[in-house]
């Protein structure tokens, strides 16, 4: 077995500071690299980009961000897409869109289901991030977006197939849109947080006429009667409980304080939920 | 060393270097000259000449030299000619006159520039990293960089990796865990977009003309902005640019004016404290007095309960990283976005209090970037009415004995008049979260809550963006109401003691602060002791030639559009050494000067970034402006306001020398102890200039030549990379180091300090009574009122809750005993708002600094969290709340108009739920200005949304802006412009 490239992208990490961003056009404005990747358009392309996420609503809400490109994946689209070779696995993993080869084949860009392949209409041809393969060729230990992210969100790693599976079982990683079977070398830590979603309410009392946050209040999250989550409210009254599937239909809050009660119910849709302030009675 | 020996040995030393260094052969074919070095009392001497790149050279006098040195004497000679250079002697030589040299100015600066070349001719630069490619460094204003060069073209910039030779990193212990920063720099966006602004399609490149512009006939001023340029050549640039001078110094005193912006590109010498400032010293101009922009709230308000007015009124800093992490158990971020503007250093050592579950709290009305990353509880006061929330903890502080009542009763002065006013003693009005919540909208139960958490847990504060001040809500109409409101936090939880302090992790990283290098507001070579920081160390380490102006007329910024089409103009002084400086008022026009009537601008983005800018587009086309000339790097929102404009280069292509986020002394001392490693660069000069632009330094030298200021402007032809090894040599740097080493390698890593060495935790010191120990020297000794050392800088040298020096300016905006008043433009308040019912924040921009870094052919330009491409245009992102949007049928990324009676700006918006509904944010970020119709008067689809800002002061007798609660429309852009300014006199 063969060591090969990986990436782990933590979304927890990720500032959206874009640094990385602006990194990988650093790289490839102005920058032919024979063999590897033309130059990039000095504006427009994203081979790195970024993804925004809000979940909530104001005002509990978050903000998450996401870090795309090339997924480098097994069974790659872009390559039953090409002809002529153009575009090619290297034994290390990587997978390279031959400059030269893949001049006038748009299809390359519309078969990859993650739109992480640009069109170079200047050029013709179709470019990706190509995890950075002409530097690590060239001695480099790490990718130009690891070096420069100023929070550790991004991890590269070369080791074997097997060994990467029990990094990603022990870390919980995820790949994007594994139901597509294209098996990508990009992994993500923390997805939950782009792709489920929260529940969360603010939990009220009156103390002697005057109204409070309860804070401590237990609060019990059930569906169909079953238990599902369960936390307990902070110094603001305010709780959230996480990794709820998106759609997955109705739901009961049972919040419990020294001194009362709320029960609500509500429907989770495709989005997280912000149920308001729950006055305990 | 002996004369003969000496003078001998100049031409000889000339030839040898033409053999070795081809380089230097070259220059010796730029220029012919016959240059005599000679005694002035006896009739010895030697001369040189210069042929044809040839060197040849006689013993005695020449009968026609073109340049002659002259020394007083064969002791001074020799002293001033034998190696190496005593620059102390040299100096005193040459503004003593006892040395002289005359002679065309440009062949005699060329000359002894050729002569010092001798020297650096054989130093080399940069890292050989194989395949011909180079690494060199340089420094930008978002921190030190590598940049590796191939065929003389900039392939990659990153940032800096340590190496093993590089001094160590600290560690702090805190709670059991260890915390090490990584062995790097980090970069900021608007570092790492650096190459493609180098080489942006938007670089001016050569020098130009306003096409309708003649300076011996019709000017055509109003034609401004619209009428196009033509490419002329430096000749005739400059002998426009020198003659205008002349032209307008001929007037009187302060015809000439220059502008120049907050911020310049990163260099000690570039800087426009040094370079720019130097040049005008010797020009003799008006200049424009800049208010404290970003500190506002903080200078005219804070600064009056407990001095720190060469903090510009904010609180010191020193170990409070240390500090923060061993005790903190909560962190309060009020109106504090570290992660908009600053770097990524302290985004690091948050990470770690986040681990260590310290409790964050973000109060703001847009949950910014920072709340966004940590996580925490998020409250959003509608803006303007922070300082309601701030008076309601105290009450709840009050009524409930949460404070530090032992401090309040050692170290402050007049708590009762507070209490009094904060339980309503005085006008019946409790200030009680209920009070609160009708100002603000936030739930009292909330404040309470927070209240309790604060008063019964150790809590750092973080305010404005560096955690101890700058941005946010002081800069806002309620900016000195609540800054002055964040000191009185402070106060009553006794900052100081342990865990409980100012700070967000940003600053006070456990460096070295004794270690001097310059910081850039020292001003370099300047020798401008007025209006640098240059008299406090850098006069003494780096001897060079003082430099003054005779013109004494100054503008306030703020109004500098109506002091040119008004005639008049009157502001206060930023003015940092006192206190009371601020009080001192200042006009346009000043006694004995003339009205200006030429304006040099130096960079070319002021539409975005001064408050009302549409005034600022109609002053550059009144008829009182007769010339204007702009100096930039790029073709910005102002350039073409202007009749020559003037090529300067990048970083990247000349000689520089400075620290990563030093300031040095002045107004932001130890600015550096933001960042986890105190790192120098040498600026390398990575590629030569794109086009026939130049240095700042170059073309200023240049203008000097043609006024026969050369000489005295470069001190006798000394060159950039001349000027970054005194630099060096001037300081600590030079004893860990040599010049040649460093000039190769391109950075050091100055050495923390041994843990027991730190410098002592902020304001301890007066938590406990003590003499102040912290390694700032302010404030002046003058400004205690008791021994040296002991207390605080004000009249009482304890914190004062109401401000005496407030009773000695009568200012209805600052009463001394700061009381809670509505902000201005309320809609329910004032009818000329009614139609206006959304309020605008205009923060720091995140990916460009200010507008630095937002040029048309910026990598910058794709983020889309800062501009959209629509059709074919990059418009500026503009925040606002899903419900407003909703009402207004505005989806993400539709093109939107935000208005108001001064401005009218398309963006594209960005809808959200990260913003208090009723509320837009927008960043001032623009350095486009792209009006639709007449410039001043129609809309700018560019993204000035500084023009939307009132251009009234923050408070009534001072000179500060108040953005951050302006009313404005928003709606979907139908790309008809029917808008036109309400024009106010």
């Amino acid at each position: 077995m063969s060591r090969k490239w990986n990436m782990i992208v933590d979304v927890e990490r990720c500032d959206n500071c874009r640094v990385c961003f602006l990194a990988v056009k650093d790289e490839h404005n102005g920058n032919d690299f024979p063999g590897y990747a033309a130059a990039q358009p000095a504006q427009g392309h994203k081979w790195l980009d970024i993804v925004r996420k809000e979940r909530g609503a104001y005002p509990l809400v978050e903000a998450h961000f996401m870090p795309v490109m090339c997924n480098h994946c097994d069974d790659a689209p872009c390559m039953k897409a090409a002809k002529n070779g153009a575009v090619t696995r290297r034994p290390d993993g990587i997978v390279i869109i031959d400059p030269e080869k893949a001049k006038g084949q748009r299809q390359i860009v519309e078969a990859c289901p993650y739109g992480a392949v640009y069109w170079n209409e200047e050029r013709q041809i179709p470019q990706a991030w190509i995890f950075d393969a002409h530097l690590l060729d060239a001695g480099w230990t790490q990718t130009r977006a690891e070096q420069c992210c100023p929070t550790g969100a991004f991890r590269s790693l070369q080791v074997e197939d097997a060994e990467m599976q029990r990094i990603r079982a022990e870390e919980g990683l995820e790949v994007l849109q594994p139901e597509l079977g294209t098996k990508p070398r990009v992994y993500y830590k923390n997805l939950h947080l782009m792709t489920q979603c929260f529940v969360g309410g603010s939990v009220a009392v009156d103390v002697n006429g005057v109204e409070e946050c309860a804070a401590g209040a237990s609060v019990v999250l059930k569906q169909g009667g079953r238990e599902v989550g369960r936390t307990t409210t902070d110094v603001f009254g305010e709780w959230k409980i996480d990794r709820l599937p998106p759609g997955s239909g109705r739901y009961q809050v049972e919040v419990t304080g020294k001194t009362g009660r709320h029960v609500a119910e509500f429907d989770l849709g495709s989005e997280s939920r912000y149920l308001g302030v729950m006055k305990l009675a | 060393m002996n004369l003969s020996i000496l003078l001998w040995g100049i031409p000889q030393a000339m030839r040898a270097a033409a053999k070795v260094y081809p380089e230097y052969a070259a220059r010796l074919k730029e220029r012919n000259v016959i240059a005599q070095f000679r005694l002035r009392d006896e009739p010895v001497g030697r001369w040189v000449q210069i042929a044809d790149g040839r060197v040849r050279t006689g013993k005695g006098l020449h009968a026609k030299p073109d340049i002659d040195i002259h020394f007083k004497s064969r002791a001074i000679a020799e002293s001033f000619l034998t190696p190496p250079f005593d620059l102390l002697e040299r100096v005193d030589a040459a503004k003593n006159f006892k040395i002289g040299l005359e002679g065309p100015d440009d062949l005699a600066v060329w000359f002894m520039a050729t002569l010092a070349r001798l020297e650096s001719v054989t130093w080399t630069a940069g890292t050989d990293m194989g395949n011909g490619v180079t690494r060199y460094t340089n420094g930008t204003n978002g921190g030190p960089i590598f940049v590796y060069v191939k065929d003389g073209r900039i392939l990659r910039t990153t940032p800096m990796d340590f190496d093993a030779g590089d001094a160590p990193s600290w560690t702090i212990e805190a709670r059991g865990r260890k915390f090490t920063p990584p062995r790097k720099t980090t970069l900021a966006p608007h570092a790492q977009c650096q190459k493609s602004m180098v080489y942006s399609k938007n670089r001016i490149l050569h020098p130009m003309k306003r096409v309708d512009f003649d300076p011996n006939g019709n000017r055509n001023i109003a034609n401004r902005g619209k009428s196009k340029f033509v490419r002329i050549s430096w000749d005739e640039a400059l002998d426009i640019v020198s003659g205008e001078i002349r032209r307008a110094k001929a007037q009187g005193p302060g015809a000439v004016c220059v502008a120049n912006g907050s911020h310049h590109q990163w260099g000690n010498l570039g800087h426009y404290l040094s370079a720019f400032n130097r040049f005008w010293n010797l020009i003799g101009v008006t200049k424009l007095v800049h208010n404290p922009d970003s500190w506002e709230g903080w200078f005219w308000g804070a600064m009056h309960h407990w001095g720190n007015s060469m903090r510009l009124g904010c609180p010191e800093f020193y170990g409070t990283v240390e500090d923060c992490l061993k005790e903190a158990e909560m962190m309060v971020f009020w109106s504090s976005d570290p992660d908009a503007s600053y770097g990524f250093e302290g985004t690091q050592r948050r990470a770690w209090a986040k681990e260590l579950g310290i409790r964050m709290v973000h109060i703001d009305p847009y949950m910014n970037h920072t709340a966004a990353h940590l996580g925490g509880k998020w409250l959003a006061p509608k803006p303007g009415t922070d300082a309601a929330l701030a008076t309601a903890l105290c009450h709840v502080w009050i009524t409930e004995g949460l404070y530090d009542k032992d401090f309040v009763a050692r170290r402050t002065t007049g708590f009762e008049e507070w209490r009094a006013y904060v339980l309503g003693e005085g006008d019946g009005t409790p200030k009680t979260p209920e009070w609160q919540e009708r100002e603000t909208g936030i739930p009292a139960r909330e404040v309470r809550a927070l209240a309790r958490e604060w008063g019964t847990k150790k809590t750092y504060l973080g305010v404005g963006g560096w955690g101890v001040g700058v941005g946010g809500a002081c800069r806002s109409p309620m900016g000195a109401q609540w800054a002055r409101m964040m000191a009185i936090l402070g106060a009553m939880q006794g900052w100081g003691r342990p865990g409980v302090n100012f700070g967000n992790l940003q600053y006070g990283a456990p460096l070295d602060f004794n270690f001097y290098f310059p910081g850039y507001a020292e001003g370099s070579f300047s020798g401008d002791l007025q209006y640098s920081a240059n008299a406090a160390n850098n006069y003494q380490r780096m001897p060079h030639i003082v430099t003054m102006s005779s013109v004494r007329q100054a503008i306030p910024r703020m109004w500098f559009p109506e002091a040119i089409m008004n005639g008049r103009a009157m502001g206060y002084l930023t003015e940092v050494a006192s206190v009371q400086g601020q009080f001192f008022p200042f006009g346009y026009p000043s006694p004995g000067h003339v009205p200006v009537e030429m304006l040099y601008k130096y960079g070319s983005a002021s539409f975005g970034t001064m408050v009302e800018s549409n005034r600022w587009v109609r002053m550059y086309q009144h008829e009182n402006l007769k010339f204007v000339v702009n100096q930039s790097v790029w073709w910005e929102g102002e350039t073409p306001y202007a009749d020559v404009i003037l090529p300067a280069c990048t970083v990247f292509e000349k000689w520089d020398i400075g620290e990563w986020y030093n300031v040095g002394a002045g107004y932001v001392h130890h600015m550096y102890s933001m960042n986890n490693h105190r790192v120098i660069s040498l600026q390398h000069k990575c590629i030569e200039p794109l086009g026939e632009s130049k240095s700042d330094y170059d073309i200023f030298l240049a203008v000097a030549e043609r006024l026969g200021l050369g000489a005295v402007y470069s001190e006798g032809g000394t060159t950039e990379l001349d000027w970054c090894k005194r630099a060096f040599e001037s300081s600590d740097m030079a004893r860990h180091t040599t010049w040649r080493q460093f000039l190769k390698k391109g950075y050091f890593v100055v050495p923390s300090d041994p843990e027991p060495a730190r410098a002592p935790l902020a304001n301890r010191w007066f938590y406990e009574g003590r003499k102040k120990d912290t390694p700032e020297p302010y404030p002046l000794p003058s400004d205690y009122v008791g021994s040296f050392g002991e207390g605080l800088q004000t009249p009482s040298g304890k914190f004062e809750f109401v401000a005496t020096t407030l009773k000695r300016i009568d200012d209805p905006d600052r009463p001394p005993l700061n009381q809670y008043m509505p902000v201005y433009e309320d809609p329910k308040r004032d009818a000329e708002f009614a139609q206006f019912p959304l309020q605008l924040l205009t923060p720091h921009s995140r990916y460009p600094f200010h507008v630095m870094g937002d040029d048309e052919g910026s990598s910058v330009r794709d983020i889309r969290e800062h501009r959209v491409l629509r059709d074919g245009h990059y418009y500026l992102v503009a925040r606002l709340n899903r419900q407003d949007a909703e009402a207004r049928g505005i989806r993400d990324d539709d093109l939107i108009r935000l208005w108001n009676h001064r401005g009218s700006v398309v963006c594209a918006a960005q809808v959200t739920d990260r913003l208090r509904p009723g509320v837009v944010s927008a960043s001032t970020a623009s350095a486009e200005y792209r009006p639709i119709g007449e410039p001043g008067r129609s809309t700018d689809l560019g993204g000035c949304v500084n023009m939307l800002n009132p251009s009234k002061s923050i408070t009534k007798k001072s000179h500060g802006i108040r953005p951050n609660t302006t009313l404005i429309q928003v709606e979907r852009w139908t790309g008809v412009d029917t808008w036109k300014p309400v024009e106010v006199a």
